[in-house]
């Protein structure tokens, strides 16, 4: 035991003495959290829009007057031209313009419906999409309320509502994104690199001769990154609750017991990492291409799984980051418990051992 | 004379590739023996067996007494181990590195503290015990790393290409120490390309494609081949 001690107590001083590692390790999780949480976002604030009204009426002023009280959309400019609608464009700060046809309010009164046309800027389709559902969505709530006392015959109305996520706060989505990439890195690049180095260094060698068990230096190796990543997984979750005020409904300890289990199955995948590379470049590699862009593009994390083809949807599966998001959602955001979330758990279990099993088996092949 | 290594017939094979061709040879207690070959020749594959962290296709041998197949643990404990990469941790303090590696050889506190210290008086460190070995020069490092491979008291120490890229002036310096570890009873088993280093063994072995071409001493070797000097010895063999 106190053999091991020495042997954890080494690794830290090798990860405090590292300046880059110590980076990554504890920068990199806080500004990633504030950069998704911030700066990444579908929602719309303030967005310039350029009003173009034929009529200038009651009903129209009205309407601009509504559109200019919601935070969404700043009217910035008014147009009076035909030509000017492109020009407003290309000078890209105006992301749609609003064209009320002529005659608006006496269309009204008459019953004729008039047109409110929303061009919008689709360089950025999502943006360009939104902007027009806010609009749609002022321009209703002023037509029930100009109707109240009408009395309609056969309208169905959808209610929507949502659940767990009532305002649609995107960081809501990218909290349990960032923290299983984060976990991934840390724990699997770091580890890697760490056993790399000492291949690299003859260290390992050195260690082998010894009269420690291999088991033992890889254990060595890797329980100051779980400790870490713990930490870091902490760090995470207390920053999107104090700031992004994220949810966590759920059980505090189930959530950490599920972070526990997710750290170690990136361990065990940055050791077998560690036995297929001879060099800290090549298991940085590996551990970026290999595990990074994975998880960020397949385990649901920014494009959801469900629209994915086929194909990928069924690699999605072998993806351990894949289940933890869903565990992580699931007990943040719904605050289920284990009940719900067994088969997730187990899959994650399962994946575990197996990377264990192969690495020690190839670990053992390598001392041959 | 105690026979500290005895290997009788030692062979490794990866494949239809025989690294290692059946080798016999022994090693006495005390005794520098230079273990010689070109690259490829099978040294490397030949000490791995010999250290336990590679099994022997077949044959047999005896390491400090215990046999490679089935005691490696417990010859692991008795020789001690220098690769020519000196590898000791850079960002490590030279007494961080010492309590470290005596540590993982199972050495109390209080006998890491007192070697420790004998190790930084013998060597002339009291400067730079603290500082990081990586801000050391390379025949610092590998000086401290023939004491740290001694630390434990081993019965015999390996060292793999222990002079590479080292000055001549410090390489004698070392190989002062290493007589000094011989004297004192330490079982010195040494590979290594500089021929003036293999006139000091004891006893020098040749490999040659898997197999022990010569084995005796530098001085009969000399006279067998007909040499003059160790270099010539090695050509001769090695050119077949």
């Amino acid at each position: 035991m106190r053999l091991f001690l020495g042997f954890v107590k080494k690794e830290f001083y090798h990860i405090l003495r590292d300046r880059r590692s110590l980076f990554i390790l504890f920068g990199m999780p806080i500004i990633q959290i504030l950069l998704f949480g911030f700066a990444i976002t579908n929602e719309i604030n303030h967005v310039n829009i350029a009003i173009f009204d034929h009529s200038k009426d009651v009903t129209t002023h009205e309407i601009i007057n509504k559109i200019s009280a919601s935070s969404y959309f700043t009217i910035n400019q008014l147009i009076n031209n035909e030509k000017d609608i492109e020009s407003v464009f290309k000078k890209g700060k105006i992301k749609a313009v609003l064209i009320f046809e002529r005659d608006f309010n006496k269309k009204l009164i008459t019953n004729k419906s008039p047109t409110v046309q929303i061009i919008a800027d689709a360089t950025d389709p999502n943006t360009a999409n939104t902007i027009s559902n806010y609009i749609n969505a002022i321009i209703q709530t002023y037509v029930k309320e100009i109707n109240k006392d009408v009395p309609v015959v056969y309208q169905i109305n959808a209610q929507s509502h949502m659940v767990y996520n009532p305002e649609l706060k995107s960081v809501f989505m990218f909290v349990p994104g960032v923290m299983t990439v984060i976990l991934m890195l840390v724990s699997a690049m770091m580890t890697s690199i760490s056993i790399t180095r000492e291949k690299e260094l003859g260290t390992m060698e050195i260690l082998l001769v010894s009269p420690l068990k291999p088991i033992q230096v890889i254990a060595g190796k890797v329980i100051p990154y779980v400790f870490l990543s713990v930490i870091n997984a902490m760090v995470i979750i207390v920053l999107s609750i104090f700031i992004f005020k994220m949810p966590v409904q759920g059980s505090l300890i189930l959530l950490g017991f599920e972070s526990v289990l997710f750290i170690i199955t990136a361990l065990a995948l940055g050791i077998l990492i560690s036995t297929i590379s001879a060099t800290q470049q090549t298991a940085m590699m590996i551990s970026l291409m290999g595990l990074m862009l994975p998880v960020i593009i397949l385990s649901g994390f920014i494009f959801p799984v469900g629209s994915m083809p086929l194909p990928l949807q069924i690699i999605s599966n072998i993806i351990p980051a894949k289940w933890f998001i869903i565990i992580l959602k699931a007990i943040m955001l719904k605050g289920v418990g284990i009940m719900y979330i067994w088969k997730e758990t187990l899959i994650l279990l399962a994946m575990t051992l197996f990377f264990i099993i192969l690495s020690t088996k190839k670990y053992k092949i390598r001392l041959e | 004379m105690e026979n500290v290594i005895e290997a009788i017939g030692l062979t490794k094979s990866f494949g239809a590739f025989t690294a290692v061709n059946a080798i016999s040879f022994h090693v006495q207690k005390g005794e520098i023996f230079g273990f010689l070959g070109a690259n490829g020749a099978g040294k490397t594959t030949a000490i791995k067996m010999l250290i336990g962290i590679a099994n022997p296709t077949s044959g047999a041998a005896k390491v400090a007494g215990f046999d490679v197949f089935t005691e490696a643990e417990s010859i692991k404990r008795n020789i001690g181990y220098m690769s020519q990469k000196f590898a000791l941790y850079d960002d490590l303090t030279v007494k961080e590195n010492i309590t470290f590696f005596g540590g993982i050889y199972g050495l109390t506190r209080a006998a890491i503290k007192t070697k420790t210290q004998a190790l930084i008086d013998e060597l002339n460190l009291e400067n730079v015990a603290n500082h990081l070995v990586g801000s050391l020069p390379l025949g610092w490092k590998q000086k401290i790393s023939f004491s740290v491979a001694l630390l434990h008291n081993p019965k015999i120490v390996f060292l793999d290409e222990p002079t590479g890229g080292v000055d001549p002036i410090t390489r004698r310096q070392f190989w002062e120490m290493i007589y000094k570890a011989a004297h004192q009873g330490t079982t010195i088993f040494v590979t290594t390309h500089y021929m003036d280093e293999a006139e000091y063994c004891d006893r020098v072995s040749i490999m040659v494609n898997g197999k022990i071409e010569a084995l005796d001493t530098p001085k009969n070797l000399k006279k067998t081949y007909k040499a003059e000097n160790m270099n010539d010895v090695f050509l001769k063999l090695a050119r077949g």
